[in-house]
């Protein structure tokens, strides 16, 4: 990794020409060093794998930051995300409302400062929401939310509609933060692990190794391949019991709901293995910072009959003409609008876009081949396929560690030697996400910054509704499934 | 007015009232069991009505007598046609109300007074729901309108009664190209109108997607259950018609105790066989894009239309 420290003023041209060799920019956070403030700036590019940090320094008092947001959407929204925490200003900003901070919570208060203190009681709202108003005959607005009727996520879409057709939609978001970044402070490193794993309760596994990672790399600790072949099965495990309940899940909301059934039974099978694994439904307790440790292996006998299982959902599904129909051409994202909001994981994949940290950035020595997507025209039956087709690689590459392992169930490396800062780089099942570590002296934890691909995928949903119908809302937005804790920390 | 009429006038109504949330719950049960489900049971829909008839009545905000009103008049105009149309009896407490149109116009006006309950209640789901609900009925009127005239053509009148009972004394009637026609321009029609997969899915909780759902979205407590209990009425008052249409057999023809059991009986068999077949059908089908909904009824307008031709050119 390379690091470099900057002012102010050096930002725009350094990130720039990262930019423009390749890189993308994974992660910006801030810090609060105490006698003055730093953003740090990840950017990170692939073949080989190539990590180059940011560090700008920051005056106390007056906090400002030239804007990046005209060379990557991303950076705008990190730095409305870092103005919100630290209140660290970014000029010449073209959107700059407050992203993250709660609406009832006053200006100029920034929780993540070290003085911030406990958060204070909720006043009165800070103005209206700045919905963007659509006018024209026959334009009617939709409110729904942030309380639903299913059991989602917190939410706020305002759909501007004529007739049946999306015009404008608006997903107002950040209705729960956890201030969970501010909880992993002055936590020991194995401490942490318990917050991690809670980052999003349905990418247990995802967190906790990014996490775990990033601690080895603040520690340049050199985990056992055994650990990480372990970690890998774990991940997979992970990336199959959710990629079944949303094959079923698409398929219920186009009221098709016979294979939601058998979806649910065939997760429900794959929980009961991963419980026979790790001791957990959800995985979690097996991974900790330096090693890995399981009960078992997974039975491969069963994976292959789950396996065949579910590819007969997705074959009967797609049989089906009118599913079919429903999920072909449905809320369709373009390849180019998928990288220009730079875009991960599922979502990126399914618009043609191959980013995939699993051998972008890989922490098994262990080549595997790149799942091959028959379709990538980014519309829900894209979306739909992808996720089936990582199934039968998951189940293929499980196989494969689970032989390499043989038999053994636990590795862990020499834990000595103190801190620093490092990256955790993993392809959970939603996409990308980055942990950045930052240890004080004593070996506990200064500062936990987290990315989850939520929080670049989300502004793709609205792009994809324009021009879809209403009622197609649930099935576009299950497709994408994207994560509300994930992106609300 | 028959003694026969009579007794049909009240014992249709009542078996109608009693049966129809069974008949919901079997659907659902015969659903359930399809998808490997456990199920409710069959009695759950009058478990969730007894439920919502304790609660306390409420109304929200800034809505009028047409929000009151509206499960009321659901509830009466259904309950008018569930005494007048020949269902245990051929015979009809009121005859000249069991004619094709004021029935169908009665089913009409209920589907109405929701949909401005709908509207009356100023939120964006009453008015989509209302909006969705109103493109389909004026899609699905017609059918239903034509269907039945193919097949009152050959008998001469546009009573109901007359019509079941001449497809009693001439069952060769029933395979006629005109029956077929009209049978499965009805049952499209029945599907779409009780909000049934795949124009309507009955079980979506997603806001968005819903028809009935959506417009019926604000009502609570007693109101709601009798728009629960109306649309479960209005479902088998559709069947039950699709069944003595065409297969009136065991319907009662004279007064007796004996007959009278045999009409009920083969009413809840027939209405309990369609339902049955219908929900098992749900299983296999996914709900259409919204705006496919229109090229279903358009095929079975057309198909209701050609039952109009071929009574004229067969007869």
């Amino acid at each position: 990794m390379i690091t470099k420290s900057l002012a102010p003023d050096e930002l725009p041209g350094q990130a720039g020409s990262l930019l423009k060799r390749g890189f993308r920019l994974a992660l910006v956070a801030g810090h609060d060093d105490g006698d003055r403030l730093r953003a740090v700036y990840l950017f990170t590019a692939a073949g080989p794998d190539r990590r180059v940090e940011l560090h700008v320094l920051l005056d106390r008092d007056t906090p400002r930051l030239p804007s990046l947001a005209g060379l990557s959407f991303a950076a705008g929204r990190f730095e409305r995300e870092m103005h919100d925490l630290f209140g660290i200003v970014p000029t010449d900003h073209p959107l700059p409302q407050r992203l993250v901070r709660h609406f009832r919570w006053p200006q100029g208060w920034y929780p993540m400062l070290a003085d911030a203190g406990d958060p204070p009681e909720f006043g009165d709202l800070d103005g209206p929401y700045p919905f963007r108003t659509v006018e024209g005959p026959g334009v009617y607005e939709i409110p729904v939310g942030p309380v639903h009727a299913g059991m989602i996520g917190p939410g706020h879409f305002r759909f501007s509609v004529v007739g049946e057709t999306i015009l404008n939609l608006k997903a107002r978001l950040w209705f729960i933060h956890r201030g969970l970044e501010k909880l992993f402070q002055g936590r020991t490193p194995e401490g942490g692990v318990e917050l991690a794993e809670r980052v999003s309760g349905d990418t247990s596994v995802g967190h906790t190794l990014a996490y775990c990672l990033a601690v080895e790399d603040a520690h340049r600790w050199s985990v056992p391949q055994d650990a990480q072949r372990i970690r890998a099965i774990l991940l997979e495990l992970e990336r199959l019991y959710n990629h079944i309940t949303d094959i079923g899940a698409l398929c219920n909301d186009v009221a098709y709901s016979v294979l939601n059934a058998h979806s649910q039974r065939v997760r429900e099978r794959l929980l009961r293995l991963n419980d026979t694994v790790t001791g957990h439904r959800l995985l979690r307790g097996a991974i900790h910072p330096g090693g890995a440790r399981i009960i078992g292996l997974p039975d491969r006998h069963e994976l292959a009959v789950i396996g065949a299982d579910i590819a007969e959902i997705v074959e009967l599904a797609l049989s089906n003409t009118v599913v079919a129909d429903r999920f072909t051409g449905t809320a369709p994202l373009g390849r180019d609008q998928a990288a220009d909001l730079g875009t991960l994981g599922v979502v990126a994949r399914a618009s043609g876009l191959g980013i995939d940290a699993r051998h972008d950035h890989p922490f098994l020595s262990a080549e595997f081949p790149r799942t091959v997507h028959t379709r990538t025209d980014g519309d829900v039956l894209s979306r739909f396929l992808v996720r089936a087709e990582e199934i039968v690689t998951s189940i293929a590459m499980i196989s494969s560690l689970t032989d390499m392992l043989g038999g053994r169930t636990a590795a862990t490396s020499a834990t000595t030697g103190s801190g620093g800062c490092g990256v955790g780089i993993v392809e959970g099942w939603r996409g990308t996400i980055v942990h950045r570590v930052e240890l004080n002296g004593d070996g506990r934890l200064g500062r936990v910054k987290i990315v989850d691909p939520s929080f670049f995928n989300w502004p793709a949903l609205p792009l994809a509704l324009a021009d879809t119908i209403v009622p197609d809302f649930p099935l576009a937005n299950k497709s994408f499934n994207l994560s509300y804790a994930g992106n609300d920390l | 007015m028959s003694a026969l009429g009579v007794i049909g006038g009240v014992v249709q109504p009542v078996l109608i009232v009693a049966g129809s949330p069974l008949l919901v719950g079997l659907m659902r049960q015969v659903r359930a069991r399809l998808e490997g489900r456990a199920g409710a049971g069959v009695g759950q829909p009058w478990r969730d009505l007894r439920k919502l008839l304790r609660k306390e009545r409420i109304a929200p905000r800034g809505t009028s007598e047409v929000f009151r009103f509206a499960p009321l008049v659901l509830v009466a105009t259904t309950l008018v046609v569930a005494v007048v149309v020949p269902f245990v009896a051929t015979e009809s407490a009121l005859d000249p109300v069991a004619d094709l149109f004021a029935v169908v116009a009665l089913l009409a006006l209920g589907a109405v007074a929701l949909a401005l309950a709908g509207l009356d209640t100023g939120t964006a789901f009453g008015g989509m729901g209302a909006s969705r609900e109103m493109t389909i009925l004026a899609l699905v009127e017609p059918t239903l309108l034509v269907a039945i005239f193919a097949l009152s053509v050959r008998v001469g009148s546009t009573n109901l009664g007359a019509i079941v009972s001449s497809t009693l004394h001439d069952p060769a009637r029933v395979i006629s190209p005109v029956s077929l026609l009209a049978a499965v321009a009805l049952i499209v029609v029945i599907v779409a109108e009780t909000g049934r997969i795949p124009v309507d899915n009955p079980s979506t909780h997603l806001e968005l997607t819903m028809v009935h759902e959506a417009m019926v979205l604000e009502h609570a407590g007693p109101d709601l259950a009798l728009v629960e209990l109306a649309s479960a009425m209005r479902l088998s008052v559709f069947l039950g018609l699709l069944a003595n249409l065409f297969v009136p057999w065991g319907i009662a023809t004279e007064a007796t105790p004996l007959a009278l059991l045999i009409g009920v009986l083969a009413l809840v068999v027939k209405v309990g066989v369609l339902g049955g077949l219908l929900a098992a059908g749900e299983v296999f089908v996914a709900k259409l894009r919204l705006f496919r909904v229109p090229e279903l009824l358009a095929g079975s307008f057309l198909l209701a239309l050609l039952a109009v031709a071929a009574s004229f050119f067969l007869a």
